[in-house]
């Protein structure tokens, strides 16, 4: 296999013998050796673990027994997922003096079930509350398309971890647009299902009122095959949906036939670099997606979201912020405090908005089937950088990266997020479709990708 | 909302970290106010949004 193959095809070859799973974990953690010094995706490996559950892979198919769907494939989880034996980072200087975690979270459980191979914990942004994928204790993740740049976050690591063909499949979060953003900045294709889909068990949290977890890969028969593995109820997370799984693999290839697809306007065409909209009319083209709507009040839904985010934040860290304050980083801490400070009422006025914006955007639902917007307002940006240039001139970075992305997790709709392979840096699209329809994002973003007008491009590594 | 003078708002942050027993550490003031103050006027986009007396927030509790 080639460092860039994909999960299916992973699965296929040492299903059919031409490979074994032990032969592919070796391969991965070679290059894991030989690139995350730049790349920095990682901050553990777990090289023990993966060869003997390889091991164990191999000695299944060895005896006859039935291989799952992801048998063999390596992947990695954002370091603020519980995994057995490490104290559960967060991205976080505070997170590795916590015992080590007694057990893997579900999400990981679930996909070791089909048979994939757990390489590691990647890095994030400290503590979730971060788009850039930098951190000031595990060092910046680096995007392999120009290791100058940023991955994006929070999420960084599995962006630069796939994106830099290390492993086919990672684990993110995104509470604002944690997955969206490294996805768009890295190119790779991501889905933030709808909220409360996959159960958030054993992972340290953000926002509660906000934070999804989901898949990052290169193609969407990867993401198709990793989501449908995770799917289903949990009783340890009561914000985990009851309903059974809606597997999507068996609907990803229906094609775009009866659709109704529409552009988001207005506020998501404001503010954007001179990449985000030739990509989203590339894809709104190829889609035949002419119509353009307006999704109501989006940017005050950006500032509900960002008041029920940093209230909670704050107040998630409190006890921290009491006694280690000094041990954050001191960008986190600074914004966490003030957090802790928004009154109350504020925070009760943004959640009463949620539901009347949640009523008007489902309302655009009955008319169409998928709304297209642009991931991120610019291509990946370099490391360390704080402004960037817009029609109007220079305007704060960081702050702006969000802007798409906030107000569609606001209300927990289903992201799939797919990469136009513009030159020299990729740009994301997100496919946003009505809650629970994640079988419809996915097989969108399948089509155009069948159509090679999306694509997750190589780096030049 | 009308916008606080940056004494207005170093005397909230001071007194609320205290309400709150976060020890501050003088340094970190400039950043916490300006934090605090971009917050505030972010949130006011959702404080003068007019909803209904009985207007439901979005999370529902059962029993």
């Amino acid at each position: 296999m080639e460092p860039f193959s994909t999960a299916a095809e992973i699965a296929d070859a040492i299903a059919q013998g031409r490979t074994s799973a032990a032969v592919v974990t070796e391969a991965a953690l070679a290059r894991i050796e030989k690139q995350d010094g730049v790349l920095n995706a990682f901050t553990t490996v777990t090289a023990e673990r993966a060869r003997a559950k390889a091991r164990a892979i191999d000695a299944a198919r060895a005896a006859g027994q039935p291989l799952g769907p992801l048998a063999g494939v390596p992947f990695a989880v954002k370091n603020l997922f519980d995994v057995a034996g490490i104290p559960t980072r967060a991205g976080s200087k505070i997170n590795r003096d916590r015992a080590p975690a007694a057990a893997d979270a579900p999400l990981i459980e679930r996909l070791e079930g089909a048979g994939a191979v757990l390489l590691g914990a990647l890095n994030m942004g400290e503590y979730a509350y971060d788009f850039t994928g930098e951190n000031v204790h595990d060092g910046p993740s680096r995007n392999p398309h120009d290791t100058g740049r940023m991955t994006g976050g929070s999420s960084g690591g599995s962006g630069g971890a796939v994106a830099g063909g290390l492993v086919p499949i990672a684990l993110g979060s995104d509470t604002n647009g944690s997955i969206r953003v490294p996805s768009s900045f890295c190119g790779l294709v991501g889905l933030k299902p709808t909220y409360g889909r996959l159960t958030r068990a054993r992972t340290f949290p953000f926002v509660a009122s906000l934070d999804h977890l989901g898949p990052l890969a290169r193609s969407t028969r990867d993401l198709a095959l990793a989501y449908d593995a995770m799917q289903g109820p949990d009783a340890e997370d009561p914000v985990c949906t009851t309903r059974a799984p809606e597997p999507v693999l068996p609907s990803l290839g229906a094609g775009i036939g009866g659709l109704r697809i529409a552009v988001a306007g207005g506020y998501f065409e404001r503010g954007a670099g001179a990449e985000a909209l030739p990509a989203l009319a590339t894809v709104a083209k190829a889609l035949g997606a002419d119509e353009r709507i307006e999704i109501p009040e989006a940017a005050r839904a950006r500032a509900a979201a960002f008041v029920i985010t940093t209230s909670e934040g704050g107040a998630l860290h409190l006890d921290r912020l009491r006694t280690r304050a000094q041990d954050f980083d001191p960008a986190t801490r600074d914004r966490l405090i003030s957090g802790a400070m928004i009154p109350g009422a504020l925070v009760v006025k943004a959640q009463k908005f949620r539901r009347w914006y949640r009523e008007q955007v489902l309302k655009l639902f009955e008319r169409y089937d998928a709304i297209l917007a642009p991931a991120t307002p610019m291509t990946a940006p370099k490391l360390g950088q704080q402004t960037m240039m817009l029609e109007g001139g220079e305007v704060p970075l960081r702050a702006n990266i969000g802007i798409y992305t906030q107000p569609i997790s606001f209300i927990g709709l289903p992201v799939a997020c797919v990469p136009v392979p513009l030159r020299p840096l990729p740009m994301g699209v997100q496919i946003i479709a009505a809650p629970w329809r994640e079988d419809i994002a996915l097989r969108i973003a399948h089509y155009l990708e069948v159509q090679q007008v999306v694509k997750a491009p190589r780096p030049p590594l | 909302m009308s916008e606080i003078d940056d004494q207005a708002l170093d005397a909230y942050i001071r007194a609320t970290a205290a309400a709150l027993g976060i020890p501050l550490d003088e340094a970190w003031m400039p950043a916490i106010r300006a934090n605090l103050a971009a917050s505030l006027k972010i949130a006011g986009a959702v404080a003068e949004f007019e909803l209904a007396d009985d207007a439901e927030p979005a999370p529902v509790f059962e029993a």
